[in-house]
């Protein structure tokens, strides 16, 4: 009989050794799902996982996948940790695209060297402003932050649309959905020539590693993990929940509207109403699947990005319908959360062993 | 606006607020349990394939019903047995179901694009649908308004009045003295999480067979995500879920109806009006600073393992 | 030997040269939605597969379907280019401007974009005239409405959807001088319930014929549920409402597809501003019901004639907005480019545009 039993201390070695596990489950189900479907296994794993890291283009465009999620996931991360149920990003993300693009155009025609820095910094204050509604209706009115940030993002979708259809729209676009198109002025510069990778990637990884700081090092790391794990007991050692809701929130809000805004600012260059294909949805499977701190969300965040891409390499190169991307996609994710039940348990084989010594 | 006309929007309110009263009857019982499932839209577009294929075969839209509950059970099961038995984190793994639910209910659903059933016939209920006004609007619906009706009556009645409802809460509040007690608290976090899986396929059979009779990819198009904001909306009590699921639904039909009679404000501005809504009422209700905090199953989001107990 | 060397290298050019001929010819195509969803994006791949069918072996058709109009489509697009296709059609309004920037960097590469405005040396425009469809749509709609109330679903507020909804109130105008059209705005191309209740509310107030600007046949299943009958929209919708469908407009992208490929196979492609319309069969009024009155079903032939020929064109002036402004000169008939602008609203529509 195989026995489960709980581990004293959870196991260093499968907190690293559990997602290989989980990579060797997926391949095995991934093989025997393609040769169902006639497509070769080999081919296809090595389009999902493998390919989008293979040549300079595509890291490049990995990096420009990755950037929003691990911006969004780092925020959310801190949030989750402090008990705060932050389902908000996509809303923050949105306005800061929206209140970026505001800024941005003001600079069309315009080559001063501070449109660039302006621009990041509406849609950062976007962000923030947009995370700071449910916060201020959570310390004031006690409302729910799991239903507040829902409903942002369904209002921030509908305001983005109002902008790009109203106000935000470019007068010589024939009517069409868009803003005129960004000058260089207010364009994030690029990191190489050839792709699309900007500094806005570097100030995502800067600002993982500064929230990983923060968390490890700081008061504030130390009062925000003491309320996640024990909410009584932190108010008993007279930490100030308003001021840490305030902060983690707002830091959060920064994070997703500078996401926001360097999509705009970025690899788009103008603001379309499709900016975010659920950024802010997927970051929260990518927070999770970072075990919550900012640079597991820095693997993680690649790891998403590299799924994303290989979906639709999958599609170019060997014609796996998307559905079929979203199924192994998912299966991928089952087994990377089921494989963390070794970090904390151990099987073992009681039947015999126990009493020959 | 004459009252024939206010009828008829109440009339579709409750038609529009079905789905979502479904599949948020599912979450309550989930989340009363202890166990917060983010998968309704993977479950609900499942259930919405299967009972569509099932009811496109067999040309019986009775058993495309049951086909979709039993999918739904099976789609929680998976979730089920990743967060009770592997202590999965609720919240990935209810995303996770979400997009291998997407992405499996396109892929079996693919062939059948396109094509329609025979949905279900409004169903008049004699006297009761003589009821001036009310008559209208309550009884003039299809078969699985009425069974809404009816399943939001009796988990009520379960969750409020009988022992099971008062082990699903002793779970959901403090799991370790329900276990104390001898209550299985893993057994009934199944039960609760197969339940919502029921729930949510029923959702989806609603919509592919009822509302728009007809298979299309993605076709839940969010309303997973509407359903867990109601249930924090009801604060967890099933006749405010029912009253917040209709509200929504007039609502979200409000701003449509204002654009037909006339209105000038952008489409776009109008069509928050639900979203904000929301908002607001959540904002009045829970205005009272300490009733919120109360009504929250405790160990909501939290894993229990029994193993660790010893 | 070194004559023989040379015929060795020129075997191989040849040798090289027949493989490549040999190689089929590669077009991509990039879909906004899922390729299940039963409007745009299904009849575009509908197109593909029978561009597919027709050529055969000689071709090889790719597509990747949902792509989002963000950061990504630039990728999707280039990684098409960069796996070799020829000819690239891009089928959603939000592609445009990434198609552009990729048609700069892959310059041997053919693009086309469809519904847009921008163009380059190697990236074409097309779209539907489907003002003509509306046109048809407005005429029945007119002589078959007992309440004179026509609804129409509208999608977003780009010059399209006002085009489409000027040619319905003009066709309906013609027969039916009492005409009122009632216009919702759902904010979304696909969403069948949303599409659902936006058609009850329509039916609430009064309307008894139901136009759509949106891709799901949800709201021809609502006219039918509830008595009153509609128009199909993009793909032939009579089998979920036998009763209440009056006739689809099919999109039919065929055409053009077989069209463009042959020009890029046999080099003589010019990127050009493309409408596809009855004249071209890239419009159908299919599957026109059986059930209609014989006059009506008359008239419907009629006009499709009159349009088809050329005879009748929609937007001749003098035409007016509904503010009383003159926005058609007299005998004037707008130009494809002043089609692809119309933001106001023709003269007799009682709503105000919206923003």
């Amino acid at each position: 009989m195989i026995q489960v039993t709980a581990r004293i201390e959870p196991s260093k070695l499968m907190t690293f050794a559990s997602p290989l596990l989980a990579i060797f489950l997926t391949l095995i189900f991934g093989s025997i799902l393609f040769s169902l479907l006639d497509k070769d296994p080999l081919q296809a794993m090595h389009l999902l996982l493998i390919a989008p890291l293979s040549d300079a283009y595509n890291f490049s465009e990995m990096l420009v996948k990755m950037g929003p999620l691990l911006l969004c996931a780092v925020g959310l991360s801190l949030c989750y940790r402090a008990n705060l149920w932050n389902i908000g990003a996509e809303g923050q993300l949105l306005i800061g695209a929206l209140g970026g693009s505001a800024m941005a155009l003001q600079f069309v025609d315009s080559e001063a060297w501070f449109a660039l820095p302006l621009t990041l910094i509406a849609g950062i204050l976007s962000g923030m402003l947009w995370a700071a509604i449910p916060t201020f209706l959570k310390l004031k009115f006690n409302s729910n932050l799991i239903l507040t940030t829902i409903m942002f993002n369904y209002i921030a979708l509908y305001l983005l649309l109002w902008g790009v259809h109203g106000p935000l729209r470019d007068p010589d676009g024939f009517g069409f959905p868009e803003s005129a198109i960004f000058s260089d002025a207010t364009i994030l510069p690029l990191l190489n020539e050839d792709g699309r990778a900007h500094i806005g990637i570097i100030f995502a990884i800067l600002l993982a590693i500064f929230a990983a700081f923060v968390l490890a090092k700081s008061h504030l790391g130390f009062q925000i993990k003491v309320f996640g794990a024990d909410e009584p007991a932190a108010r008993y050692a007279g930490f100030n929940q308003t001021k840490l809701t305030w902060a983690v929130m707002l830091f959060a809000g920064a994070l997703a509207g500078l996401a926001g805004v360097s999509e705009v600012a970025g690899p788009i260059g103008q603001l379309v109403p499709g900016i975010s294909p659920g950024y802010g949805y997927s970051a929260i499977i990518v927070a999770y699947l970072g075990r919550l701190h900012p640079l597991g969300a820095l693997l993680s965040a690649t790891f998403m990005a590299v799924l994303y891409m290989g979906g639709d390499l999958a599609q170019i190169e060997m014609g796996i319908p998307i559905a079929v991307v979203g199924m192994f996609q998912g299966v991928l994710l089952f087994f990377l959360l089921a494989c963390d039940f070794f970090i904390h348990y151990r099987l073992t084989f009681p039947s015999n062993s126990q009493y020959q010594n | 606006m004459d009252i024939d006309f206010i009828t008829q929007i109440l009339f579709a309110a409750i038609k529009t607020g079905t789905p979502l009263l479904f599949i948020a009857l599912g979450e309550v019982i989930c989340e009363k349990s202890g166990v917060l499932n983010l998968g309704q839209e993977g479950m609900m577009l499942m259930g919405a394939v299967v009972g569509f294929l099932a009811a496109y075969t067999t040309g019986s839209a009775g058993l495309g019903i049951f086909g979709a509950i039993f999918m739904g059970m099976i789609m929680s099961l998976i979730f089920a047995f990743l967060v009770l038995h592997l202590g999965a984190n609720q919240v990935a793994t209810g995303l996770a179901l979400t997009i291998f639910g997407t992405g499996l209910s396109a892929f079996v659903g693919a062939d059948v694009v396109g094509q329609t059933v025979q949905g279900f016939q409004p169903i008049i209920i004699p006297l009761l649908s003589d009821i001036p006004l009310l008559g209208k609007i309550l009884f003039t619906h299809d078969l699985l308004v009425y069974v809404s009706f009816a399943m939001a009556g009796s988990v009520a009645y379960v969750a409020n009045r009988t022992r099971t409802g008062l082990v699903l809460k002793a779970v959901g509040e403090n799991p370790h003295a329900a276990n104390a007690i001898g209550i299985k608290v893993l057994r009934v976090r199944y039960c609760a999480i197969m339940f919502g899986g029921a729930m949510a396929g029923l959702s989806g059979a609603y919509m592919s067979l009822v509302y728009t009779p007809m298979w299309i990819e993605n076709m839940s198009s969010g309303r997973g995500w509407i359903a867990l904001a109601l249930v924090v909306f009801a604060s967890w009590r099933i006749g405010n879920i029912m009253l917040g699921a209709y509200l929504f639904g007039l609502a979200s039909i409000m701003h449509l109806v204002l654009q037909g009679m006339g209105w000038s404000i952008s489409p776009n501005l109008l069509a928050m009006l639900p979203y904000v809504a929301t908002v607001l009422v959540m904002v009045i209700i829970s205005a009272d600073k300490f009733k919120e905090k109360l009504l929250a199953p405790r160990s909501l989001g939290k894993p229990f393992d029994p193993r660790q107990m010893a | 030997m070194k004559f023989k060397s040379l015929l060795v290298g020129l075997g191989l050019v040849a040798g090289i040269s027949i493989a490549q001929a040999e190689e089929p010819f590669k077009v991509g195509f990039v879909y906004v939605g899922p390729i299940g969803d039963h409007g745009w994006s299904y009849e575009h791949n509908r197109g593909r597969e029978e561009l597919q069918s027709f050529f055969g072996d000689k071709i090889e058709t790719t597509f990747v379907e949902n792509v989002p109009e963000g950061a990504d489509a630039q990728r999707v697009i280039t990684q098409l280019a960069k796996a070799g296709n020829d000819l690239i059609f891009t089928t959603s309004f939000g592609f445009m401007n990434p198609t552009l920037k990729v048609s700069k960097r892959f310059k041997k590469t053919t693009f086309e974009h469809a519904t847009g405005y921008k163009r380059s040396k190697n990236m074409g425009t097309y779209t539907l005239r489907t003002y003509e469809g509306r046109y048809v749509s407005g005429v029945a709609a007119g002589m078959l409405t007992k309440t004179n109330t026509i609804g129409y679903i509208a999608s977003f507020p780009i010059p399209e959807v006002f085009r489409d909804i000027n040619a319905v109130y003009m066709g309906a105008k013609t027969v039916n001088p009492d005409i009122d059209i009632k216009i919702v705005w759902v904010n979304t191309w696909y969403d069948p319930g949303k599409e659902t209740d936006a058609a009850n509310a329509l039916i609430d107030q009064g309307v008894d014929i139901m136009l759509q600007h949106t891709d799901s046949p949800a709201p021809l299943i609502a006219a039918q549920k509830r008595g009153i009958k509609g128009i199909g929209q993009a793909s032939d919708m009579s089998h979920f409402a036998p009763d209440a469908h009056i006739f689809s407009i099919r999109d039919n992208w065929f055409p053009y597809y077989l069209k463009t490929t042959q020009a890029v196979m046999d080099g003589t492609y010019k990127p050009q501003d493309f409408w596809g319309g009855f004249k071209d069969d890239m419009l159908n009024v299919s599957s026109i019901n059986t059930n209609l009155p014989i006059e009506v079903r008359a008239k419907i032939d009629e006009t499709y004639n009159a349009i088809r020929s050329g005879e009748l064109k929609p937007f001749t002036g003098p035409i007016k907005d509904n503010s009383g402004k003159l926005v058609i000169e007299a005998n004037h008939t707008l130009t494809d480019k002043e089609l692809s602008q119309v933001n106001w609203y023709i003269e007799g529509i009682k709503a105000k545009m919206p923003n």
